[in-house]
């Protein structure tokens, strides 16, 4: 088959089984642009802002675990893509991003609209190509999907010049299944002596604690990891990006741990003698203190990525190799043998956990008028039964989501949690409801964040996108709020909004639905009534509680074990 | 600890950058760097110096396995592996002819070659572990060195530990 380079591309995404392309044209990608209206075959979703894009891809890849592709122009359009592929970097999320560039004639003249794409992208991609030739094109294109979605998933863009899309310029193409590169072999199956290792302290731990990160969602590893806990018995604690791969609602799971984790969560970390850390990458917001992080425990850390095996606590029995693949191969030796856990000390270990979780940490007062934003997020678990797909921004209402809903399943839980990108939200619903037509979306977000990419209100009317806004809105930049007034003797400076969009009108000027509420009394039947238009996207403006604070919360250099909780007027 | 660390990579536009920046980007030190395509003109060698503790240096050589572009690497020290370093350096001198007899005794103790020479002027080349280089340099006064060149420090494991794809 001979085809131009931007033929290439509409094909080679089709035989890749791209389902969505989420994009916005412009002079440097006319070509391929051209190509694809006359393919019509992958889908693509015009956004209103290139960083949406990315983040729709982005949420796409997050909630079914297949590449997220995003097609940009050159220079601003690249650019504009910088803050969505970071995102994905840091949360290790399969993407392909194809960015025009300038034609190779003229690269490196500041020409127009141009930009130095593979040199800006460097450092938050996990790898990046500039395609020279059209003849490497198709080759390129593979190696992409092939590094984005294998290893230690992530983002990779393509930079593609002009005259590399030029249709009048074709040359024979054939679709390759798959690709190997002598530079790139990542790692899957787990050392079998050092997953013997780990079984030993298993078997011999007194206070064990299973802790959990993306990198079992990113695995598919949920079903090993249930069995495998319930199997031995642990405790089980989740960082943010990995709520949903083991059950919430499940008695062994002791909730979010870190900054904004449960008291038990935290408590079980500080004296547990063995920590098993599963595609969990030890984060500052995780560890707290380093020098005061779980100073009892042999640490056992199974990733897929050398890199994050002690790289910021030394670990004693490092696993390198695929979670899933790993924990597997631990379920079907513990099968072999007939050696179980200490149940004598498991007893005593959940025992003193069942103290801990006596604090009820989670408790806020739910009889106020003003609403509480908790309480909102704990009314839209009930009202979408725990089944719905939540993406959340960033800020008190991501912590409030990560708390209060109980997720079961993973992948349910779309959130930038590495980056900590305002304005994620609303374009990785729209990824996530592409990808799940039939399925429940609510985007829990704040009066800050929403305004960030608030311009995607317009792709959603273009597409049909019945997505829920659950907009926390205390006027407030939340979080900044709570430093502010924690560390900076209530100084609030800039986080306060003044003039906030009346939201209600606005949603009604992009051709949706808008609520507002400013009463307890009144949450759950407008959540009702939101998720019961079924075709609709509602914005419901939440007006809550002003001051309200994220407990419980571990100040910066303290230990996992000097939690602040709630001060006892709050807890009635 | 000073660590000498070998690197083969794809000898591609961008990839010396990659490792550039991530030296950068995660404030680790480089002392030298150099490089050139190796026989096989698809790879380059890279030869980098660097210095840190055991935990930096393991997590230098994770990174830079991580990158994309790295065929192989090799840590020189690692463990106490035996190694040899060259290094070499071009120096440019002041050579009045009442100085010349001194330039040239200093060129055959440290066994150098002066390959130019013009009427006010000596060049040096001189090869050799990098502080044979610097121990020349002190033998000059700064005012008499017009110019000097150094490669950077090139590795290569004793044995036949060989580092190839």
């Amino acid at each position: 088959m001979e085809l131009s380079g931007s033929e290439i591309i509409a094909q080679f995404l089709k035989d890749e089984d791209v389902e969505y392309l989420f994009g916005y044209p412009g002079g440097a990608v006319l070509h391929i642009y051209d190509a694809l209206f006359k393919a019509d075959e992958v889908k693509h979703i015009l956004v209103r802002h290139e960083q949406a894009a990315v983040h729709a891809a982005d949420g796409y890849a997050r909630s079914t675990g297949k590449p997220g592709v995003a097609l940009v122009t050159s220079g601003p359009g690249m650019t504009n893509a910088v803050t969505g592929i970071a995102t994905a970097h840091l949360d290790s999320i399969p993407l392909v991003v194809l960015t025009g560039q300038v034609p190779t004639a003229v690269i490196g003249s500041d020409a127009f609209q141009e930009v130095d794409s593979v040199g800006i992208s460097r450092p938050c991609v996990k790898h990046n190509f500039l395609v020279n030739d059209v003849k490497d094109l198709a080759d390129t294109l593979k190696k992409a999907f092939y590094v984005a979605t294998t290893g230690r998933p992530g983002p990779v863009v393509v930079d593609i010049p002009k005259d590399v899309t030029d249709p009048k310029i074709k040359i024979p193409y054939t679709y390759k299944p798959s690709i190997t590169m002598r530079s790139y072999n990542p790692v899957t199956k787990g050392h079998p002596n050092q997953i013997k290792k780990a079984l030993e302290l298993f078997f011999s731990a007194k206070k064990p604690v299973m802790y959990t990160g993306g990198g079992v969602v990113l695995s598919d590893a949920s079903q090993s990891l249930t069995s495998l806990v319930q199997r031995l018995g642990f405790p089980i604690t989740s960082t943010l990006m990995g709520l949903g791969a083991y059950p919430s609602t499940d008695e062994q799971f002791l909730g979010m741990l870190g900054m904004h984790g449960t008291y038990e969560a935290n408590m079980a970390m500080h004296e547990t003698d063995v920590l098993i850390a599963i595609g969990a990458r030890f984060d500052d917001r995780v560890t707290g203190h380093l020098e005061k992080f779980c100073p009892y425990a042999k640490i056992i850390h199974i990733d897929i990525d050398p890199s994050s095996i002690s790289k910021t606590v030394k670990v004693d029995v490092p696993i390198v190799g695929d979670v899933d693949d790993v924990l597997t191969t631990m379920l079907d030796m513990l099968k072999e043998t007939d050696r179980t856990p200490d149940k004598e000390a498991l007893k005593d270990w959940w025992k003193q956990i069942k103290q801990w979780r006596k604090k009820n940490c989670l408790r806020y007062n739910k009889k106020t008028k003003v609403i509480k934003p908790q309480y909102v997020i704990e009314k839209l678990y009930e009202v979408t039964k725990g089944e719905a797909f939540i993406t959340s921004d960033v800020g008190q209402h991501q912590m409030f989501a990560a708390q209060y809903y109980k997720f079961d399943k993973p992948r349910q839980w779309i959130n930038s949690g590495g980056l900590g990108t305002m304005g994620f939200g609303l374009p990785a619903a729209m990824g996530v409801q592409l990808a799940h037509l039939d399925k429940t979306v609510a985007c829990v977000t704040g009066e800050g964040s929403i305004q960030m990419n608030i311009q995607e209100l317009a792709t959603c009317m273009q597409y049909q996108l019945p997505i829920k806004i659950i907009n926390l809105n205390n006027q407030y930049l939340g979080m900044v709020r709570q430093w502010q007034e924690f560390f900076y003797e209530g100084r609030y400076a800039m986080s306060y909004m003044d003039s906030i969009p009346d939201f209600v009108k606005l949603a009604e000027s992009y051709g949706h639905v808008g609520m507002r509420i400013d009463q307890t009394s009144d949450v759950e039947g407008a959540l009702k009534k939101a998720f019961a238009m079924k075709d609709k996207l509602v914005f419901i403006d939440f007006m809550t509680n002003r001051e309200e604070n994220v407990y419980p919360m571990i100040a910066a250099g303290k230990g996992q074990h000097e939690m602040e909780l709630a001060p006892d007027s709050e807890l009635v | 600890m000073r660590h000498i660390i070998s690197i083969l990579l794809e000898n591609e536009s961008g990839a010396l950058s990659r490792v550039a920046g991530l030296f950068s980007a995660r404030a680790y030190n480089i002392e030298s760097l150099t490089v050139a395509p190796t026989e096989d003109p698809t790879l380059s060698r890279m030869t980098l110096v660097t210095n840190g503790s055991d935990e930096i240096i393991e997590q230098i050589t994770k990174q830079l396995n991580k990158l994309v572009d790295v065929v192989k690497l090799n840590d020189l020290n690692v463990n106490g592996a035996k190694h040899i370093e060259r290094e070499m350096m071009l120096i440019k001198v002041k050579a009045p002819v009442a100085a010349r007899d001194e330039i040239m005794r200093l060129n055959s103790i440290f066994r150098g070659n002066i390959i130019d020479v013009s009427e006010d002027s000596y060049t040096v080349e001189l090869t050799g572990p990098s502080d044979k280089l610097d121990a020349f340099i002190a033998a000059f006064d700064c005012d008499s060195i017009l110019e000097t060149v150094r490669s950077g420090v090139m590795g290569i494991a004793r044995g036949t530990n060989a580092l190839h794809v």
